[in-house]
């Protein structure tokens, strides 16, 4: 599996994270060897196996209906990078 | 219902689906501990979790589960006891974490189906492809600043039920009749208040055009934002219109996402902002997956109220009401429990016209609920009950029933203490019938000529008595006096 | 500089604080002294002295009243991915540039209720993903042990490198680590540490920085198995905060220490004699081995036969997981904002600037195997190997009741060698990862030197909650190991 520039891009550009013309080559380079390396396990006969989706059979918790939480609106908000007021404050979303 | 646009080269019909996103009815939200109620100060209602900070987890809230159960068996519709919460990724700055939680390939809820209830008195039964529970995004307000957009996560993380019907609508008005009676048993079974002007009921829908009579289906179009019951119909109709004039010109209709402008009554494409979409969903690792019991989806159906299109056939058989004065009764719980306790022990019809006409008729000119109605069901009962006792006339009574209206007091202290009281003393009115014939000879020979007008008389008796005259006696007299 | 104090066991400190030989105010101030006196190993990220000191008095005062908590006055390290009410929480990244967190994660506010000392933060790789602490923000964290003779700087293992040298250069009588591929054990083998993953679901994860939700597990760090047992029974135990928790009793693990082993089968696993494997590792192995049947167990031979496959599933696994855990640090509400042209500009500059080289490359790896078209082909399939290493476990319990193995290829290695090859990299982890596929239960215990003089660990894997057999074994080891080595430039 080789993977171009141009999916790197595409992918780097769905996760948001911006590359620099050269980390772009070497990830291109990087990635394609991780997912030569884990087509192994096109190996493995997994025809008749359900994906694992919980590996410790626990039953879940569930919360009752009760509020327990918020009020607290510094706590949210004190590690903001901007804010105005009690509201976060973001660059523009252009409608 | 079937409903055709007129085209150039021929007649051409719709296939809709709706998408609803329901609000559920709780205290806290889905996965935190953090308040619904709307309406609070900016982040206020907002719990770690909501804001996605680093380490916080989700953890269900049982009663919402119960809720989606619920709404499932008030849909009649499949429940199904495995169902997974998957992760929808993508950036907005209004979704903190990042990623929707979201149940995707697994649904809490399967097939089901709503009944609407046709004009000309007929049902249809509209698909319910799924229904499943995920979490609300939070408020992004663009217009309060210039350079900047501000966010409020008061609404992330609420629970909401999206219900996806399958495309088996056909008409615009259809679309609305179906909104209007899933809304209706959602407030039924109190899983949502099926606000549309708060946000607790938002609606798209998935349009689609194809030549009469032909079963394929056309490309679709997703309408956003048609959030209000009469821009539903408005919005279907401008797209059905749209993809007609597109594909008669030669044009190809995109599939594609189209927000509706209720102010233009048109809608538009929203594809420069849509970049190539990749939810990448997967099962969310921080929650297990969700295996409902048996036990509680019975107690659950066990726990129902009837819904309207059971309370309505009953209230057809049991009431003898019209499937019109049925319906209306019903499209409300409150109505129809206001109507069964007004109409205890009293003739139904009656009763209904009262509720239909003239509680509805002042309610909606005083802008009120029938919850905040000052006239009780048993106030209205012993008003009708005044009249068919012949204390009171049914003219008066609607006096009568303006001044509970106002005042909240009984019917009965109303009508002794403003003296309303129906005269069906014959010494009080013969005198008055007496003066009216010597008074209008002329009136007296058009009459005799023709007796169907016989009823001037009787209108002036009543005019004199100040409606108070039993009019039916003074009919009785007149006749008499004047030998008809 | 290290003083008497700071030499002693967990244990050893518990009984002379209650024997009132030691005041806790006096414990703590020789772990900051030490601390201070170390800080060439770049071991902490944040130091809490004052905080640490407040602690340590408010712990004398509740002795002299005679309310002792399990661990009153012990003073701890914390691992920087723990969130730490308005302490600065780094998880090694910049991204998360000043963050404090309003909260307290579930496993430390239980240490603190039970009276332990908070020392600092420790160093780590990012987000916890490397073998190395290579990876950190803050640079990296050197292992106090060296090649006799040498001075060249060795990595102390990753992710939880800063508490694994930290407990080895006795800063700290023990410390927090999350394993989420073997980050607690491989490091605890590199200085000659001993390091538990608990089974997954026994400790809660609410306030610990998400790296793989369905793998990461916190654990405890120390310098004995009786040490960890007893940090294991303060931070174990249900959390309605955290879904993927177990709603079981806490057993009294200490007590399983120096329990007999006769009778015990241990199952030593054919497929983990990997190709390349150096002989010094076989040959610890294989003393291992010896010491248990000494001990009175039976060894056998076990099959897993998909132990190969273990890391590739991973490497889809918790990468794919990762992208969607790391999507929350995007400069909005917390932490690191590079102002951009535009809202996706701001968000690219912000995680482009704020996440280093492995942590980028995992993201995109995960975005990738998690994309349209790829999903069946990399994240359901590695989903449907797990199940089937997971099932090797199982059916190798049916023979044994633990599993003996090393606990990495290799004792630490040169800072900085490994960095340009992810793969031979990820090698590190080719013992640890499976445990974590299957969610069991596993322990590093230092068990002798390399040839070149440097501490290796044997790994102990045990069944589904059955923490007690693994340190009942992990102490037979410790005692036939015998392993008294120290750091060089602390032996005197």
């Amino acid at each position: 599996m080789s993977i171009d520039q141009a999916t790197v891009a595409r992918i780097a550009a769905l996760a948001r994270i911006r590359l620099t013309d050269a980390q772009r080559e070497a990830a291109a380079v990087e990635l394609s060897r991780i997912l030569d390396w884990v087509a192994q396990l096109d190996e493995v006969d997994t025809s008749a196996v359900e994906p694992l989706r919980s590996v410790m059979p626990i039953s879940p918790t569930l919360r009752e209906d009760i509020v327990s939480d918020g009020g607290r609106p510094e706590d949210v908000l004190r590690n903001a990078p901007q804010r105005s007021g009690d509201y976060f404050v973001v660059p523009k979303v252009v409608e | 219902m079937g409903w055709i646009v007129e085209g150039s080269t021929g007649r051409w019909e719709i296939v809709v689906g709706l998408e609803v996103h329901a609000q559920v009815i709780s205290r806290a939200k889905l996965f935190s501990g953090a308040s619904t109620e709307f309406g609070a100060a900016p982040n206020h209602q907002v719990s770690p979790v909501d804001a996605g900070m680093p380490g916080m987890l989700p953890v269900l809230n049982r009663y919402c589960v119960e809720q989606a159960v619920r709404t499932g068996l008030g849909l009649e519709a499949q429940i199904n006891t495995y169902s997974v919460f998957e992760r929808k990724n993508y950036f907005y700055p209004d979704l903190p974490t990042g990623y929707q939680i979201s149940q995707y390939q697994h649904p809490i809820v399967g097939k089901g189906r709503v009944l609407i209830d046709l004009p000309d008195g007929r049902t249809r039964a509209i698909g319910i492809t799924r229904l499943h529970l995920e979490q609300d995004a939070g408020k992004s307000l663009h217009d309060q600043h210039d350079a900047a957009t501000l966010i409020d996560l008061n609404r992330c993380g609420v629970a909401l039920m999206e219900i996806v019907s399958e495309p088996d609508i056909r008409a615009p008005e259809e679309a609305v009749l179906y909104l209007r009676k899933l809304r209706s048993i959602l407030r039924y079974l109190g899983t949502c208040d099926g606000n549309m002007e708060e946000g607790s009921l938002r609606c798209d829908a998935n349009v689609s055009v194809r030549r009469e009579g032909s079963d394929a289906l056309g490309t679709r179009c997703e309408i956003k934002n048609v959030n209000s019951m009469r821009f539903v119909a408005k919005a279907i109709e401008y797209e059905a219109r749209r993809q007609v004039e597109l594909l008669e010109a030669g044009g190809r209709v995109e599939q594609e996402t189209r927000l509706f402008d209720a102010v233009r009554g048109e809608t538009r494409s929203m594809r420069n902002k849509e970049e190539a979409h990749d939810y990448r969903y997967f099962p969310d690792p921080d929650l297990l997956p969700l295996v409902l019991d048996e036990a509680l989806i019975e107690r659950l159906r066990a726990e129902l109220p009837e819904l309207p299109d059971a309370k309505r056939q009953r209230f057809e058989r049991e009431y003898g009401l019209s499937v019109y004065d049925a319906g209306v009764l019903v499209a409300e719980q409150a109505t129809a429990d206001y109507f069964e306790a007004a109409t205890r022990g009293r003739d139904a019809k009656q009763t209904a016209n009262w509720v239909i006409n003239e509680l509805f008729g002042m309610l909606g000119k005083a802008g009120l609920p029938l919850e905040s109605s000052p006239v009780t069901p048993a106030q209205l009962g012993s008003l009708i009950d005044l009249v068919n006792a012949g204390t009171i006339s049914g003219r008066i009574a609607k006096d009568v029933f303006a001044i509970m209206f106002e005042t909240g007091d009984d019917p009965g202290s109303i009508v002794e203490a403003r003296g309303l009281r129906q005269v069906t003393d014959m010494s009080a009115i013969e005198p008055i019938v007496d003066r009216l014939i010597a008074e209008n000879p002329g009136q007296v020979e058009t009459v005799r000529k023709n007796p169907k007008v016989a009823g001037w008389f009787t209108g002036q008796v009543m005019k004199a008595t100040g409606g108070k005259a039993n009019p039916q006696l003074v009919n009785e007299l007149v006749a008499r006096k004047l030998g008809l | 500089m290290t003083s008497e104090l700071t030499r002693l066991t967990l244990s050893g400190a518990l009984e002379r604080l209650s024997r009132r030989e030691l005041s806790a105010v006096e414990l703590t101030a020789a772990h900051l002294d030490a601390m201070a006196a170390a800080r060439e190993l770049n071991a902490f990220i944040t130091e809490t002295p004052d905080c640490a000191l407040a602690m340590a008095e408010a712990s004398d005062a509740r002795r002299a009243r005679g309310e002792v908590g399990p661990l009153d006055g012990i003073p701890l390290a914390v691992k920087d991915l723990f969130c730490t009410s308005d302490v600065l929480t780094t998880a090694g990244s910049r991204i998360l540039d000043g963050f404090r967190p309003p909260y307290e994660s579930t496993v430390t506010a239980r240490l603190w209720q039970a009276g332990a000392v908070c020392l600092g933060k420790t160093n780590l790789d990012e987000f916890a993903m490397g073998s190395s602490n290579m990876t950190s923000a803050f640079g990296p964290v050197r292992n106090p042990w060296t090649r006799p003779g040498e001075n060249e700087a060795l990595v102390p293992g990753g992710s939880s490198g800063g508490s694994a040298a930290a407990v080895a250069a006795r800063l700290c009588l023990g410390a927090t680590g999350t394993d989420t591929g073997g980050s607690i054990r491989q490091p605890a083998a590199f200085t000659g540490t001993v390091g538990l993953k608990p089974t997954y679901g026994r400790c809660s994860r609410w306030g610990i920085v998400a790296f793989a939700s369905s793998l990461d597990q916190a654990g405890p760090m120390a310098r004995t198995v009786r040490d960890c047992a007893l940090l294991l029974e303060v931070i174990a135990g249900y959390d309605p905060k955290d879904s993927t928790s177990a709603d079981l009793p806490v057993p009294r693990f200490s007590a399983a220490v120096g329990r007999s082993l006769a009778g015990l089968r241990i199952g030593v696993p054919r497929e983990y004699r990997v190709d390349g494997m150096p002989d010094e590792i076989e040959r610890l192995w294989q003393a291992g081995a010896a010491w248990l049947r000494d001990a009175g167990c039976e060894l056998v031979e076990i099959s897993l036969p998909h132990t190969r496959y273990a890391l590739p599933t991973y490497y889809i696994i918790a990468p794919a997981e990762a992208s969607s855990n790391l999507a929350r640090y995007d400069g909005m509400r917390y932490g690191l904002r590079v102002q951009g042209d535009s809202l996706t500009d701001t968000y690219m500059a912000t995680r482009g600037e704020g996440f280093g080289a492995e942590v980028k490359r995992r993201v995109l790896i995960g975005t990738y195997v998690l994309s349209a078209g790829y999903y069946d082909a990399y994240y359901l399939k590695a989903q449907r190997v797990r199940r089937r290493i997971a099932d090797d476990f199982t059916q190798g319990f049916e023979h044994c009741d633990a599993i003996l193995t090393p606990t990495a290829p290799s004792a630490a290695f040169r800072a900085g060698e490994k960095m340009d090859d992810p793969v031979a990299m990820y090698l590190n982890d080719v013992f640890t990862v499976p445990v974590n596929l299957a969610g069991l239960p596993a322990i590093s215990v230092p068990a002798g030197l390399s040839d070149d003089g440097l501490p290796l660990g044997l790994q102990v894997i045990g069944r589904p909650w059955d923490e007690e057999t693994v340190f009942a074994v992990a102490a037979a080891l410790e005692s036939a190991a015998a392993f008294d080595h120290l750091p060089y430039g602390l032996e005197a």
